[in-house]
């Protein structure tokens, strides 16, 4: 009973074993590739894991507070940022092994000649509430 | 209408379902919208025998739940002879049932679910709002439980252990939504205890009834975790101390002692000091020593060692924490407050500050960053 985010980059992961990017797919690899992580999520709500899925749009802004009065100050986007995060799902499962083997899972999500792609994907524990017993 | 009455008689009216023929899955799932209808129906409407009504309507739902199912199946069968809707048994075997949602067959999740749902008499809604996932989710992870459990038999017991943990599981969880999970385990725990005479199940009985004893001094108005020294132990709810002790006190005399009377005679030796100075440590070195003869496990060594470090001075309690894996939860949070007792204010900032970047829960982590930004921040001066 604990929550992980799983995390899938644009960039900054290592590079997957598959690396041919997307829009060099051909259309029906594409829908393979997306039928694919609906299936994922659609079985993983049947298990009673699923939390959230969600996708991110590659470009963002960033902003900052400039004084009392004033309106926000954006800067951005920035091509060369390092990191660039682009979807994530949320599970609920019961130990850490059960998060790794979903992820592993999904990362074998099939992309160029319909291969998996072996990308890696990151697993982050959510912080809990403190439990009720506390010695 | 009282909410948690209704839901007291869940379990009661699911095992009468079930010894009428009724398949735990489909009984389960009749009880369930009978106490929908209930919500709806009684406020304008209250039944003379709630009981009785809830059983009349879920037999019903049951019944005819199940003939569609058979005209799906066999148009030309109809189920026959319901039975007459007769005196309801006084006295209900809901035992049985806390055996079957805690089945060692399901994971911890599933149990902690189903046992919220059968046993409970939550909506799924509620649960899933409890456990912080989607509804759909946790009618799956229901669904999924109950058919793991179809073909186990509701006619004999089971391991009280495994009931107490999921029960402990729940209590854990405490409060993140709508319901109150503390308040649900402890309710369940009484409940329990009154099914069955098991000095462990009245063990964890007082165990939570002492930590929720001290809830509402747990945390400050600005939602900050307040550690147990710290306490306004004026806020301690002494009715529910004096019954958590007189609990555990009947359950000791039996002399068939587990981890959970270990657990509750720690909390019940807190709870008996009246300022943090008077807290009798040795008396706490003593039992964690009875809890680890119990179940040798890191944690308890851990705690242990937290209690060695107050009873014999804060060199002993390190010296005690050497033996230990330093990548244990929370191995950190104790070393660091050993040393700062110790007087090593450096160390101690260091180690707060590490402690606070692996916590696996917020509010403990803020704690632990306030705790380094004292220390760094009086070394500063």
């Amino acid at each position: 009973m604990a929550k992980y985010l799983l995390l899938k980059h644009y960039r900054g992961a290592p590079a997957p074993v598959n690396d041919v990017p997307m829009d060099q797919w051909t259309p029906e690899e594409i829908s393979a590739h997306m039928r694919f992580m609906q299936d994922f999520a659609d079985r993983l709500e049947g298990t009673g894991e699923f939390v959230d899925a969600q996708a991110l749009a590659p470009e963002g802004t960033f902003v900052r507070f400039d004084g009392e009065g004033r309106p926000p100050v954006t800067d951005g986007p920035f091509a060369e940022t390092k990191d660039l995060i682009a979807g994530w799902m949320v599970i609920d499962v019961d130990d850490h092994d059960r998060a790794l083997e979903l992820a592993a899972e999904l990362s074998a999500a099939p992309g160029a000649g319909g291969r998996p792609l072996h990308e890696w994907l990151e697993v982050r524990p959510f912080l809990t509430a403190p439990p009720t017993v506390t010695e | 209408m009282d909410e948690v009455l209704l839901r007291g008689l869940t379990p009661g009216v699911l095992t009468i379902l079930v010894r009428r023929g009724a398949d735990f899955a489909a009984a389960e799932d009749a009880v369930q919208d009978a106490l929908v209808e209930a919500v709806r129906v009684w406020p304008a409407d209250p039944p003379e025998d709630p009981k009785g009504w809830l059983v009349t309507v879920a037999w019903r739902r049951f019944l005819d739940a199940h003939r569609s199912e058979t005209a799906r199946r066999r148009r030309e069968e109809r189920l026959q002879g319901e039975p007459e809707p007769g005196p309801v048994p006084a006295a209900d075997d809901t035992l049985h049932l806390y055996f079957l949602c805690a089945h060692p067959s399901l994971t911890p999740s599933s149990a902690v679910a189903l046992t919220l749902r059968a046993v409970g008499g939550l909506t799924t809604r509620q649960i899933a709002r409890a456990y912080l996932v989607p509804e759909a989710t946790m009618a799956q992870r229901i669904a999924r439980a109950k058919r793991t459990v179809a073909q186990v038999r509701l006619d004999r017991p089971g391991d009280v252990a495994t009931v107490l943990h999921v029960l402990y599981l729940i209590f854990n969880e405490g409060y993140s939504g709508d319901v109150d999970l503390a308040a649900e385990a402890l309710r369940l725990t009484r409940r329990l205890s009154t099914e069955i005479d098991h000095p462990e199940v009245a063990g964890l009985l007082a165990l939570m009834l002492l930590h929720h004893a001290r809830r509402a001094a747990r945390t400050a108005a600005d939602g900050a975790l307040v550690p147990l020294a710290e306490q306004d132990r004026s806020r301690w709810d002494t009715r529910a101390i004096a019954e958590g002790v007189r609990t555990l006190q009947a359950a000791l005399a039996r002399d068939r002692l587990g981890p959970y009377q270990a657990q509750a005679a720690v909390a019940a030796l807190h709870a008996d000091a009246p300022t943090v100075e008077e807290t009798d440590w040795v008396q706490i070195v003593e039992w964690y020593d009875e809890l680890l003869r119990l179940t040798d496990s890191p944690v308890v060594r851990l705690n242990r060692a937290v209690a060695v470090g107050e009873a014999d001075g804060p060199r002993a309690g390190l010296a005690a924490l050497a033996d230990l894996d330093a990548t244990l939860p929370r191995y950190t949070a104790v070393a660091a407050h050993l040393h700062e007792r110790d007087g090593d204010l450096d160390t101690a900032a260091r180690l707060y500050s590490e402690a606070a970047h692996q916590a696996s829960d917020a509010a403990e982590r803020d704690h632990l960053t306030r705790r380094a930004a004292r220390l760094h921040h009086r070394r500063q001066r």
